[in-house]
């Protein structure tokens, strides 16, 4: 082999591995890290439904919740130890104050909720059944800021 | 050292995978492992993979979220909330990430069919999902 080439496919062999090296460190530098809460939170519960903001249940019902993510109002929400966790520590640390529930049965919806059922007692049964509504947790068809956790007044569009 | 690049360019290039766009690497690691599975070697069928997609079992389909035409936004049956289109031809955040993939043939699997879904039907769905 000339030297010339010799010295090419060198040069790719180095720069490949470095390559090859620099990846290995990377990912195992991120297999370490903790995982951060809120951005843990955000990742698993927003695919399905908007993130619910953490003050509008207890602490109990969070952690009744993350306890039965498998069997979910329905649908398989599991997700690995490490992301239930930070999202455990998160949740409990912005949950809403206790409701008066017994402790061994916390609330497990927002939307059954004394105060939920007060602030929307206006809205016809017809309304929650529009399609574009489609369920009383589905509170981004009416509030435009419901994925940032605002439910303002101001900013509630009911969808004909 | 001069035989393994054309080599390995050739095997990329013959492989079903290279037709599938940027979810082509995550084909064909799910090819690589259905194969492993088996001992034999496993690609992914697209007419397959329609129609699985679109078999509805105890309550649902693949599409009753995903929608029909999975080039089009989808819809949660439950709460209503928009899912962005399956096809990585119009979202090419598809299938780019093996971990995320995983867990959501993981849950929906669950859900559709009550048992988790062989690689070999993995494989079939994606290879659907990147010919549309
Ligand atoms: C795989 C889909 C999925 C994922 C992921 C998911 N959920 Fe849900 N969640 C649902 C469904 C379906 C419902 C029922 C919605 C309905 O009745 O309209 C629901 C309902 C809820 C409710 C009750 C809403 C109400 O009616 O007041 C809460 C609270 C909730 N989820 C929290 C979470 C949390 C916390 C996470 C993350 C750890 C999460 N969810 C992840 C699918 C999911
Ligand atoms: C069908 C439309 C609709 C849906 C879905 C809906 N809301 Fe509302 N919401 C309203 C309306 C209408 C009001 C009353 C606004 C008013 O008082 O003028 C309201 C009021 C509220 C208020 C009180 C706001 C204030 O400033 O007084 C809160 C908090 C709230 N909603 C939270 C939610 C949450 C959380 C969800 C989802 C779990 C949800 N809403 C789903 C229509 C909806
Ligand atoms: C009940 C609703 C629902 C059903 C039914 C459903 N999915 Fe999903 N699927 C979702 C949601 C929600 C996501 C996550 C949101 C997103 O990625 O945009 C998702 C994401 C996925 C992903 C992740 C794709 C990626 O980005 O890598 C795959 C794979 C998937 N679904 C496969 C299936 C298959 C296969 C079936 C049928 C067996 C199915 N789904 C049925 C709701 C559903």
């Amino acid at each position: 082999m000339n030297t010339r080439l010799r010295m090419i496919t060198d040069a790719i062999v180095w720069a490949l591995s470095s390559v090859f090296l620099l990846v290995l460190l990377a990912t195992s530098a991120e297999a370490a890290a903790p995982l951060d809460g809120a951005s843990a939170w955000r990742e698993e519960c927003s695919s399905c439904h908007i993130a619910f903001p953490p003050r509008l249940l207890p602490a109990a019902s969070w952690q009744a919740l993350l306890g039965g993510l498998d069997k979910h109002f329905g649908v398989d929400a599991s997700t690995d130890p490490a992301h239930g966790a930070a999202i455990s520590q998160y949740l409990a640390a912005h949950a809403g104050p206790a409701t008066k529930s017994p402790a061994a049965s916390p609330p497990l919806r927002i939307t059954t909720q004394g105060w939920f059922v007060h602030e929307h007692d206006e809205l016809a049964p017809s309304v929650w059944a529009r399609p574009a509504v489609r369920s009383r947790a589905n509170c981004s068809a009416c509030h435009a800021g419901a994925e940032r956790g605002q439910f303002d007044e101001d900013s509630v569009r009911i969808p004909k | 050292m001069k035989g393994i690049l054309p080599a390995l360019l050739l095997a990329a290039c013959t492989a079903p995978a290279a037709l599938a766009g940027s979810a082509a690497p995550l084909l064909a690691a799910l090819e690589a492992d259905a194969s492993r599975q088996v001992g034999a070697p496993v690609s992914g069928s697209p007419s397959r993979g329609d129609t699985f997609f679109h078999t509805r079992r105890a309550e649902w389909s693949c599409s009753s979220c995903h929608t029909a035409d999975p080039r089009q936004t989808g819809r949660h049956v439950i709460t209503g909330k928009n899912i962005r289109p399956m096809a990585p031809a119009v979202n090419p955040d598809r299938f780019v990430d093996r971990a995320k993939t995983d867990k959501w043939f993981r849950r929906n699997c669950q859900d559709v069919l009550g048992r988790p879904c062989s690689l070999q039907e993995q494989a079939d769905v994606v290879a659907y999902l990147a010919s549309l």
